[in-house]
């Protein structure tokens, strides 16, 4: 069974199709303490009208507890839930016109795809004949038209993802909640219906909340990236400043991939780091003895052949165009540099290399322990 | 291993499983069918008058058995509703809200198990026994003397309830553990359904197996209950049955292959009627 693909244009002026106007959310001061775990500690977040953003971290990190709790199925210690403006903290779940989908599959088993997406609409009592139309609207915008007969049980798991996408927006909600909704699915399946909730996000305009611990999904899709850490933000931003401007050392490493070479803070601004010096990007932490960790991303890292190199080739791991090579230095370190596979021919495992950075600011970060 | 079975001629490895199976099924057929063809031939074989089935035709017209049975299903359906209506939102809000005091009520519920209903019943009788002559103009007094009514005995329907806990709390588990409640109700909460109506929409239909095992249990419970209603004093079914065995036996086993017949019946019913909610609950197909 393979996922047809969903591509119903807006048509503009009639139904779900019509370009809604998204709702700006604040979560203000949030905190939630499950006995002795802090969930959220002091979480300040807006989530702009109409752009979809992505909650990303770690498991733990406090992005399900507030997505729920603009769900309305958890209640914060302390701090505001805000929606356009409005207090929304004390709201019960189901008056706070919001549609979710979830990470588990949560169609209704004892109905059909038709009735499932329908289920809101016939809860506010809306008559047979409109909502039946409603939800094969809705069902023709996911690319599943044909699907209404079918019960859960008879779809695959990315189909019963997009039905349960059509019943969240079924009752036009202000904004649209996924937890982790692509998690489940086999990396095909997720891969396009990746971009799919995305194109429809971007059609109908509405708000949207996202929350996954893969960095890849959450860069690929989201207008901007909430980093959270340990219940609290890190840094909320573009994916592509995420990427090249990591606010701390923790979303560096988080957010692609980093590696950690030993360096010494000479002066404020300078560092110095394999056998050369490098300008410091931001501010050089002030730690004793000016030993730091400079984190460099596996592009900027170059490798040459050099018999009276003292680094090493431990590794090398395919990636089509490129080839990640992976080599210890002289204590020890593991350092990731991402080569032109025709040049990472040259360099098989045990190979004498020499490394070198651009001559480019680095980030730094204190040693890791 | 792989010589031996080369060795061994072709298809007696598979044969002595099936003998074997053949053989315990023939037993187990046996245990069960003798006793049973024994009682049929008991009701239909009249000494001197050959086969008949009087016996059955009898049943109809006896004193007392239409007023039991209809007693017996009154208070089948008076149980099955007040043990579900107190279990099934117990249970789901065991499931959703308090899942560490699943093992308290695990207890409590098979508590009825452990006591015999001998007790049971010696400790309601001393209950309602139990009522000092001040009390007598009271509404207290008068609702121990209304629940006794013999028309319909509410204090059968209250023993009842508490003697059917632990199959209906197992069935209703059983039912749950196979569903994501807390998903379910979260994803119908989300569609602007308040949590009742989530629990009647979104939950009970896909428990209704259990309900339904929940239910066939209590009423082959309340069925074939003898000691409760004899000792308080009622004439249901099971105590009717009793009582005519000693003046006409024959009646009496005629009486309890049709019951056993009535019992088998509503069980292929509840099997093909629960038929539905086992394909829903098919593996999910592959992408």
């Amino acid at each position: 069974m393979t996922d047809t693909t969903l591509a119903v244009p807006l048509a503009g002026g009639d139904g779900h199709r019509t370009r809604a106007a998204g709702a700006t959310v604040e979560f203000r001061a949030l905190r939630r303490a499950f006995g002795a775990t802090v969930a959220l500690d002091g979480l300040d977040l807006t989530v702009r009208p109409g752009e979809l953003l992505a909650l990303l971290g770690p498991s733990g990190c406090g992005k399900t507890t507030a997505l729920r709790m603009l769900a309305g199925f958890e209640h914060p210690d302390s701090g505001l839930v805000l929606v356009d403006g409005e207090d929304v903290t004390g709201v019960p779940a189901h008056r706070r016109d919001t549609g979710m989908v979830f990470q588990s599959y949560s169609l209704f088993p004892h109905l059909n795809a038709l009735d499932n997406v329908a289920f809101g609409l016939r809860m506010r009592k809306v008559g047979a004949a409109e909502r039946r139309a409603r939800a094969a609207e809705l069902l023709e915008l996911v690319g599943l038209p044909d699907h209404g007969s079918r019960y859960p049980h008879q779809l695959s798991g990315g189909q019963q993802q997009r039905i349960a996408l059509a019943r969240a927006l079924a009752l036009r909600p202000r904004v649209l909640l996924l937890d982790e909704p692509l998690s489940a699915l086999d990396a095909k399946v997720r891969l396009t219906l990746r971009e799919e909730i995305r194109r429809l996000q971007q059609e109908l305009g509405i708000t949207t909340l996202f929350v996954t611990h893969d960095q890849e999904e959450a860069l690929s899709m989201a207008d901007r990236v909430a980093v959270m850490r340990g219940g609290r933000l890190e840094q909320c931003a573009t994916p592509a400043e995420l990427y090249a401007r990591p606010a701390t050392a923790f979303v560096a490493e988080f957010v692609g991939t980093m590696s950690r070479i030993p360096g010494r803070v000479v002066d404020g601004g300078t560092v110095e780091v394999l056998g050369r010096r490098l300008p410091v990007d931001g501010e050089a932490p002030a730690v004793a003895g000016g030993e730091v960790d400079v984190l460099v991303r596996p592009e900027a890292v170059r490798l040459s052949h050099d018999p009276a190199g003292r680094a090493r080739v431990v590794a090398t791991a395919f990636l089509g165009a490129v080839t990640r090579v992976t080599v210890t230095l002289p204590g020890g370190t593991p350092v990731k540099a991402d080569l032109p596979t025709e040049s990472a021919a040259a360099l098989p495992p045990g190979s004498a290399v020499a490394v070198d950075l651009p001559d480019r600011p680095v980030l730094v970060a204190p040693r890791a322990a | 291993m792989a010589r031996l079975t080369t060795l061994l001629p072709r298809g007696v490895s598979a044969r002595r499983p099936r003998l074997w199976r053949g053989a315990v099924l023939a037993c187990a057929a046996a245990y069960f069918l003798v006793p049973l063809a024994a009682s049929v031939v008991f009701t239909v074989d009249v000494p001197g008058k050959g086969l008949s089935l009087d016996a059955y035709g009898q049943i109809f017209r006896a004193d007392g058995f239409t007023s039991s049975l209809l007693l017996s299903l009154e208070l089948a359906l008076a149980t099955i509703a007040v043990v579900l209506l107190l279990m099934v939102p117990a249970v789901v809000a065991l499931r959703l809200g308090a899942p560490r005091l699943r093992p308290v009520v695990d207890i409590v519920c098979s508590l009825p198990l452990v006591v015999p209903p001998i007790a049971l019943v010696a400790g309601i009788g001393t209950v309602l026994r139990w009522g000092p002559e001040h009390l007598a103009a009271t509404p207290f007094f008068q609702t121990l003397v209304a629940i006794q009514n013999p028309a319909f005995p509410v204090v059968l329907v209250l023993a009842y309830t508490v003697m059917a806990l632990p199959f209906v709390y197992r069935a209703l588990d059983a039912g749950l553990r196979a569903v994501d409640v807390r998903t379910l109700t979260e994803a119908a909460r989300s569609c602007g359904t308040s949590w009742p109506r989530a629990l009647v929409h979104a939950v009970l239909p896909n428990l209704r197996g259990a309900l339904l095992n929940a239910s066939f249990l209590t009423l082959a419970l309340v069925l074939g209950e003898f000691t409760v209603a004899q000792l308080l004093g009622f004439q249901p079914f099971a105590v009717w049955v009793v009582n005519v065995s000693g003046s006409q036996a024959q009646l009496s086993v005629a009486v309890s292959v049709l019951s056993l017949l009535i019992t088998w019946a509503l069980l292929l019913a509840l099997t093909s009627f629960g038929g539905g909610t086992s394909r829903r609950a098919a593996p999910r197909r592959k992408e």
